[in-house]
């Protein structure tokens, strides 16, 4: 797979592990209570998981097998920026409601993840066409 | 299509008609007056969608398609792959039965079985994780 394929996909995996760490936390603190401030992990819980893990390996993987042409994956800048956009904003937006940051902070978190959305479709939109041939004819 | 692949795609298909049956069964609650069990799945009606079904189709379709480990074991170890299969599964089943007992009728026994609901999960999450990190390569 590509380098921002692997860097997609890594990031994905993290954010699973640590979705699933703070999903755990708070279901086992469900059934045998250890503290209540665990709650607290909710809005990281879902952010990691919705956007962080489920939505950042679609992109890696949609980065990695959509239609090129010939063999390039036309302008990957966008792409790049979604990488950083995303992953910034899943952090801010997520952990930043976790750790009770202020609103400002929430909401910038919540605009660069749109951004991403933004930047990636820039980059898909033109690869999404009829496969290109296999050699130049 | 190996066999892992096909256990947990599969798997996942019957998690997508149970959980969209349970969303059903959820909205249907104060239409038809079911009992108060019904809130209790709420919770439990997304992770059939999110865990039961996207998470473990992913799963299947990555152990398929993803960049080959090794030559000879080009899909990681499948001792790991199959565990990730028990105990997410295992996991995911208690807590459909545990998390709305647990809601409606708190009792420790219960409570024990959430945790260890959880602990499966996360293990599960893990072991995942694990089969596929080093099978992500640029190339
Ligand atoms: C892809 C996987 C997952 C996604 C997208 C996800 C997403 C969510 C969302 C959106 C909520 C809020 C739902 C609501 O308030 O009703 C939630 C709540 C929760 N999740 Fe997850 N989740 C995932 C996996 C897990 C796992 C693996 C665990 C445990 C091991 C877990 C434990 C919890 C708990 C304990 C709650 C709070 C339930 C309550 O309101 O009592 N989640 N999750």
């Amino acid at each position: 797979m590509p380098r921002l394929s692997a860097w997609f996909v890594r990031s994905a995996l993290i954010h699973l592990t640590l979705g699933f760490t703070f999903g755990g936390l708070m279901l086992w603190n469900k059934g045998l209570p250890l503290h209540p401030a665990l709650w607290r992990l909710l809005p990281a819980h879902i952010e990691f998981l919705l956007v962080g893990w489920t939505v950042q390996l679609a992109l890696g993987v949609a980065f990695w097998i959509l239609p090129r042409f010939y063999s390039s994956r036309g302008n990957t800048k966008p792409a790049w920026l979604a990488f950083f956009l995303i992953n910034g904003g899943v952090w801010l937006a997520g952990m930043g409601a976790a750790l009770g940051a202020p609103a400002p902070v929430i909401l910038l978190g919540r605009v660069l993840e749109a951004g991403a959305a933004l930047a990636f479709a820039i980059h898909a939109w033109p690869r999404v066409k009829p496969l290109s041939p296999e050699v130049k004819p | 299509m190996p066999i892992v692949t096909r256990t947990f795609v599969k798997t996942a298909l019957v998690y997508f008609v149970v959980a969209l049956l349970t969303g059903m069964l959820v909205a249907a609650r104060p239409v038809l007056e079911l009992p108060p069990l019904v809130i209790g799945l709420t919770p439990v009606y997304f992770h059939l969608f999110m865990v039961g079904w996207v998470t473990q189709l992913i799963i299947g379709i990555a152990y398929w398609m993803f960049p080959k480990y090794r030559r000879d074991m080009p899909r990681g170890y499948d001792s790991l792959a199959w565990t990730t299969y028990a105990l997410l599964n295992l996991g995911l089943l208690l807590r459909l039965v545990a998390e709305p007992a647990q809601t409606v009728s708190p009792a420790p026994s219960w409570g024990w079985l959430l945790a260890l609901s959880a602990l499966l999960q996360w293990l599960g999450g893990l072991a995942f994780v694990a089969n596929t990190w080093p099978r992500v390569k640029e190339r």
